[in-house]
C-alpha cells in the first residue's frame, strides 16, 4: 500500500474537480486529485462544446446567464488555446414565436449578456446554410471550447503549483475520525495497488457520481439527478458560429461548430445510473429533425459519431424531480457537517462547464471559511500553461502546423491531422495510456474514418517505440475500436455506413483482428 | 509558473463579430457549397492518391486526399496550406474517386481563396491567352525568335517566374479568322445544315492548323461550318484562381457561341470544351442558363466524329500504315466520355494506335510554365515522353494544345491533334 498525506483530496477529474484542485493549489494547500478514469472522461468530455455566452439562460435562469457571460470572458482568456470565440446566433425558426426575441433581448440587457439583433439577411449572408425561413436573429458572444484541452490546461496549472493529479485511481472509502474526514482510500486501477491518503479536507467534485462518493463517507444520500443528453457530431462545419433556437430552452436547439465538426445537441432525460447512458434511436431521430430545422439538408449531411453525457444536476425543490431540463443550472455546495455530522467534506453539484472556474472558486471559498482562513482566489487572472501566447484556437491551426512539418513528420491520423511526433510525445507523457486517452488529447480517430485508418498506425507506432508489447497492442486496438463502435451504431446511415463497412473489411477482412495475439483477458484500461 | 495577466485581450464587440471578410469571401463561390458537401462521401480509401501524377513525383504536394476532403474540414474561409498550389488541377482524382468526392474542384476553390489577396503578376499574365495571341501573331517571326532566345527567357524567368525552358506556343503568321476570310467561299455544297465551330484561343492564334483541318473535315462531312467571332473561355484564369475574370470570360463566350443559333457546337480545343461542359459550373459555381445551354450542345471534335461514325455516316477512310502513340489529356478524360479519339482513329485501316497510359503530360494548362513547377511538370511527363519516342519518333497525337506543346518539347516528337489523321484518311491532305 502506498501512503500519502496532503491538506486536501479532490475527488473527480472533470472540469470542476480539476478547477478545484488548481484553485486549492494556487491558494497554497497541498492537494491530490483522484479520478477513476482519465481527466474529463465523463461529463466534461461529453457535451456539445459550447462555451455559453449566457444567452441560453437569459429568460429561463437569469442568475446562470450572468455567470456564464462573466465566465465566458475569463475562460476565453485563461484557456485561450482551448477556446474559439466563434460568436453565435439565436434564430427564430419558422413556427417559433417571434415575440420571444423581445423577451430574450430584455433578459439579455437585464443579465448583462451582450446581445444585438441583426437582420435576417445578415445572418444568412454570414451563415449561408442557415434556414432561409428564419424570422429573427440575435447575435451573441457564444464560443466553442474543447473540454479536454481546457481540463488538461487547468490540471497542468495545478501541477505547476505542486498538486498531484492521479488518474485511474478509484476511491473506495473515506475514513472518518472524531466527526472529521481523516483519510481517503483508493485503488490504482492500472496496477491494483491500494493507496491511502491522509488529509484534512475532502472536496467531492464527482458530478453525477457525487452521490456515490458521498456514500463512501457514510453520508445521507446526496440527491444528484443525472440528466442524460445525447449529441451527434456531423462530418464538417455546417456553420461557423454557434446556432441556437430563439426559444425557451428545449431539446436539439443548439448546433455548435467545434474543431472540424458541428455538433447538434441535446436531449435531457432523467437516468438512474450515470455509467449506463443509452443513445436511444428515437433521440437520434429527434436530433436530426432538430438539425433539419436549423440547416435544411441536415439529414443528408454525414453524421460521424453520437454520444451521451450526464448532467450533474442537484435536486431542486422548485421543480418536479422528473423535469431535469428546468432545474437550475446553478451550482450548489453541500456542507456535510449539518446533514451528516461530518466535518472536512464539501460536495458541489450543478453548474456547467462554462462556469467550472466559478464553481471551484465557490467551493474553495467555503472550505477556507470553514478552516477559518482567508486566502484569495487567483484563478480568474492567471493564464494556464499552453495559453501564454493568448492566441485563441482557430480551426485552421492543425492544417497550418502540418503545412510547416509535412516534409519532416508522418501523419498518423489523417482526418484530424495528428502527426507522429504529437502521438509519440503524448505516449511519453502517459506511458500507460489507452488510445482513448490519447484521443481525448489529440483527437486521434475522431474524424470521418473513426479510427479506420489511424488506429492501426497508432498501434504500430506505440509498439515500435516500445511503449507496449504485442499483446497489449492488440488489446488496446480492440478496445479503441469497440469504444468507437458505441458511438457509431446509433447513427449508421448514409455515408457513415460506407465508411464503417470499409473499416470492417480492413479490420476483420484484412487484419483478422479477432484472432490476433492478445492477452487472455481483454484490455479494459 | 505563470504571471498573472492584468488586462484581458480585447473581445470582439457584437458590431465587430459580423461580416468577417475572410468568411464571406470564400462563400461567395456558389459552387463551393456543392463541392464541400461532397467531402462527406470520402471514405479515405486513397484511390485518388494512387492516380495523382504530381504526388507521384514530388513530396512537395501532399496529395489529393490530403489537400481535398481532408484539409477542407480545416478551412473556414482561409487556406493556410499554401502547398495546395502544387496541385496541377489535372482532375485525375475526381475522375477516379469511386465515392463522388469533387476533390480537384475543392482544391481549385481553396487555391482561389488562398491567392485572392496576393495574385502573382505572372499568373495574371499567363492566363491572358487572347492577349498573347493578338500581340504575337502580327510579329510572329520576332515573337518566335524572342521565345527561343535564352538570355531573354532567363530575364523573363527572373522577372515573371515563367521557366526559361518551359514550352511556348509557336506564333503563327495567320489567325484562324484571317484564314477564313482569305480562303473564300467553300466549293462543295453543304448537305447537312449548319454547325458552330469553337476554336478557342490556342486554336485561333497558335494551333491554327488544327482548327483549319477540323473545319475542313466537318465541311467534307457536309456541314455548313459557322465560326462566330469568339473570345476566351477563361480556363487559364480559372486554373490560376482568377474566378471573377474567368466567369466574365466564359459567359461572354457563351453569348458569342449562342449568337449563331441553337446549333451543335464542335471544338477541337479539348480543355476549353471541358471548361464549358463542366468546369465553369463545378469549380466556379457559375449557374447561368447560357452556360447550361452551351454545355449541353458542345461536343469535342473526336466525340462528335464518333457520333457520326456510330450513326454510320462517316465516309470511307483510306488506309494509313503507321503505328502512332496517342495521349488523352487529363482535361479531356475528366469530361467523362472515355477516349473517343481512340475509337475513331481505330477506324482507319492499317493504323495502329497505342494509348499512352499516362494520366497527365505534366503541363496542365499553365502549371508547367511556372518556374517553381517546371521540374515537377517535366517529371510527370517523363514516362509519356519516353513512350512517345519509343512508339513513333515522327508523330504523336494528343487532343489539347498545351499538352501538344509539352509533348513536342519534352519528347522532341512532332505532336498533332488526332483530326490530322482523319483529315488525311478522308483524302483532304
Amino acid at each position: 500500500m502506498r501512503k500519502l498525506a496532503v491538506d486536501v483530496v479532490v475527488i473527480g477529474g472533470g472540469s470542476t474537480g480539476v478547477g478545484v484542485v488548481r484553485d486549492v493549489a494556487m491558494r497554497g494547500y497541498s492537494a491530490v486529485l483522484l479520478e477513476r478514469a482519465d481527466l474529463a472522461q465523463g461529463t466534461s468530455g461529453r457535451f456539445h462544446g459550447l462555451l455559453h455566452s449566457g444567452g441560453r439562460y437569459v429568460v429561463s435562469d437569469p442568475g446562470s446567464a450572468t455567470e456564464c457571460a462573466e465566465e465566458n470572458v475569463i475562460v476565453t482568456r485563461i484557456h485561450a488555446d482551448a477556446v474559439e470565440p466563434t460568436g453565435g446566433y439565436f434564430v427564430t425558426a419558422p413556427g417559433d414565436d417571434p415575440e420571444f426575441a423581445d423577451k430574450f433581448l430584455a433578459g439579455a440587457a437585464a443579465t448583462g449578456v451582450p446581445a444585438r439583433e441583426i437582420s435576417v439577411a445578415e445572418a444568412l449572408r454570414n451563415e449561408p446554410r442557415l434556414n432561409p425561413g428564419i424570422l429573427r436573429a440575435v447575435e451573441v458572444q457564444d464560443g466553442t471550447v474543447d473540454g479536454w484541452q481546457m481540463t488538461w490546461g487547468a490540471a497542468r496549472s495545478a501541477m505547476e503549483y505542486g498538486a498531484k493529479v492521479l488518474t485511474y485511481h478509484k476511491v473506495t472509502k473515506i475514513d472518518r475520525a472524531d466527526g472529521r474526514v481523516s483519510a481517503v482510500h483508493c485503488v490504482d486501477l492500472k496496477d491494483g495497488e491500494d493507496v491511502r491518503i491522509e488529509c484534512t479536507f475532502v472536496l467531492n467534485c464527482a458530478g453525477p457520481w457525487a452521490g456515490q462518493v458521498a456514500a463512501m463517507a457514510d453520508c445521507h444520500p446526496v440527491d444528484v439527478i443525472p440528466g442524460r443528453g445525447i449529441m451527434i457530431a456531423m462530418n464538417h462545419r455546417l456553420v461557423n458560429r454557434v446556432i441556437n433556437r430563439l426559444i425557451y430552452p428545449a431539446d436539439g436547439d443548439i448546433l455548435v461548430p467545434v474543431h472540424t465538426v458541428s455538433i447538434i445537441g441535446t436531449t435531457d432525460v432523467k437516468v438512474e445510473n450515470p455509467d449506463d447512458l443509452a443513445i436511444e434511436p428515437v433521440e437520434v431521430q429527434e436530433m436530426l429533425d432538430a438539425g433539419e430545422i436549423l440547416i435544411p439538408g441536415f439529414r443528408k449531411s454525414r453524421a460521424l459519431h453520437a454520444w451521451a453525457g450526464a448532467r450533474p444536476l442537484i435536486k431542486d425543490s422548485r421543480v418536479s424531480s422528473s423535469d431535469t431540463r428546468h432545474m437550475s443550472r446553478g451550482m450548489a455546495v453541500i456542507d456535510h457537517h449539518e446533514r451528516d455530522g461530518l466535518d472536512g467534506m464539501l460536495t458541489i453539484g450543478g453548474g456547467k462547464l462554462t462556469t467550472y472556474r466559478l464553481m471551484a472558486e465557490h467551493i474553495v471559498d467555503e472550505m477556507c471559511r470553514k478552516l477559518g482562513e482567508t486566502r484569495a482566489c487567483r484563478t480568474a487572472s492567471e493564464i494556464v500553461p499552453g495559453s501564454e501566447n493568448q492566441k485563441n484556437y482557430v480551426v485552421t491551426h492543425r492544417l497550418h502546423d502540418r503545412e510547416e512539418d509535412r516534409l519532416e513528420d508522418q501523419i498518423i491520423c489523417e482526418c484530424e491531422l495528428m502527426s507522429r511526433q504529437m502521438f509519440v510525445k503524448a505516449w511519453d507523457d502517459q506511458p500507460q495510456a489507452t488510445f482513448d486517452d490519447i484521443r481525448r488529447q489529440l483527437r486521434l480517430g475522431m474524424g470521418p474514418c473513426q479510427g479506420g485508418f489511424c488506429s492501426m498506425r497508432a498501434t504500430g507506432v506505440a509498439l515500435e517505440t516500445k511503449h507496449i508489447d504485442i499483446e497489449r497492442a492488440t488489446g488496446l486496438l480492440r478496445l479503441f475500436l469497440k469504444n468507437r463502435w458505441i458511438g457509431l451504431w446509433p447513427i449508421l446511415y448514409g455515408d457513415q455506413v460506407r465508411q464503417t463497412a470499409l473499416d470492417n473489411w480492413i479490420f476483420n477482412g484484412t487484419l483478422d483482428i479477432d484472432h490476433l495475439p492478445a492477452p487472455e483477458e481483454e484490455v479494459k484500461l | 509558473m505563470n504571471t498573472p495577466q492584468s488586462s484581458p485581450p480585447p473581445r470582439r464587440s457584437p458590431e465587430q463579430l459580423s461580416g468577417d471578410p475572410a468568411v464571406s469571401d470564400s462563400l461567395d463561390f456558389a459552387g463551393h457549397e456543392f463541392a464541400r458537401a461532397s467531402l462527406d462521401h470520402c471514405v479515405k480509401c486513397t484511390i485518388c492518391e494512387t492516380v495523382c501524377p504530381v504526388s507521384a513525383v514530388t513530396p512537395l504536394f501532399s496529395g489529393p486526399k490530403f489537400v481535398g476532403p481532408q484539409a477542407e474540414r480545416f478551412r473556414n474561409g482561409e487556406s493556410v496550406d499554401h502547398s495546395l498550389d502544387y496541385c496541377s488541377s489535372c482532375g485525375a482524382c475526381t475522375l477516379a474517386c469511386p465515392q463522388g468526392v469533387q476533390i480537384a474542384e475543392l482544391n481549385s476553390q481553396a487555391r482561389a481563396v488562398m491567392k485572392a489577396d496576393h495574385m502573382p503578376v505572372r499568373d495574371r499574365l499567363i492566363s491572358q491567352t487572347t492577349l498573347m495571341g493578338t500581340m504575337m501573331t502580327p510579329v510572329a517571326p520576332l515573337a518566335n525568335a524572342v521565345l527561343a532566345n535564352k538570355p531573354i527567357r532567363t530575364v523573363v524567368e527572373k522577372v515573371f517566374g515563367v521557366h526559361r525552358d518551359a514550352p511556348m506556343p509557336p506564333a503563327q503568321t495567320q489567325t484562324i479568322q484571317g484564314w477564313l476570310k482569305k480562303r473564300g467561299p467553300r466549293k462543295t455544297p453543304a448537305t447537312r445544315g449548319p454547325i458552330v465551330f469553337f476554336h478557342g484561343c490556342a486554336g485561333g492564334y497558335f494551333e491554327v492548323e488544327t482548327s483549319k483541318r477540323s473545319i475542313e473535315v466537318l465541311e467534307h462531312l457536309g456541314y455548313e461550318v459557322l465560326v462566330p467571332k469568339q473570345g476566351c473561355c477563361g480556363l487559364a484564369q480559372q486554373s490560376n484562381g482568377l474566378f471573377d475574370q474567368a466567369t466574365d470570360a466564359v459567359l461572354k463566350l457563351c453569348d458569342d457561341l449562342r449568337a449563331a443559333g441553337e446549333l451543335t457546337i464542335v471544338s477541337s480545343s479539348g480543355s476549353c470544351t471541358g471548361m464549358l461542359k463542366h468546369e465553369a459550373h463545378e469549380i466556379m459555381g457559375v449557374d447561368d442558363e447560357r452556360l447550361k445551354d452551351v454545355a449541353t450542345r458542345i461536343r469535342d471534335m473526336m466525340e462528335f466524329l464518333l457520333e457520326v461514325a456510330d450513326a454510320g455516316e462517316l465516309p470511307e477512310l483510306s488506309p494509313i500504315e503507321m503505328t502512332v502513340p496517342y495521349h488523352a489529356p487529363c482535361q479531356l478524360k475528366s469530361q467523362g466520355m472515355g477516349m473517343p479519339a481512340l475509337d475513331v482513329l481505330r477506324l482507319i485501316p492499317g493504323l495502329t494506335v497505342v494509348e499512352s497510359g499516362a494520366t497527365c503530360c505534366g503541363i496542365a494548362g499553365t502549371y508547367g510554365l511556372k518556374k517553381e513547377k517546371y521540374e515537377i511538370a517535366q517529371a510527370v511527363g517523363k514516362p509519356l515522353f519516353e513512350m512517345v519516342r519509343d512508339t513513333n519518333p515522327d508523330l504523336a497525337l494528343c487532343d489539347t494544345e498545351t499538352c501538344r506543346w509539352q509533348i513536342r518539347k519534352g519528347s522532341g516528337v512532332p505532336t498533332e491533334h488526332p483530326v490530322f489523321l482523319i483529315h488525311q484518311a478522308l483524302g483532304l491532305s
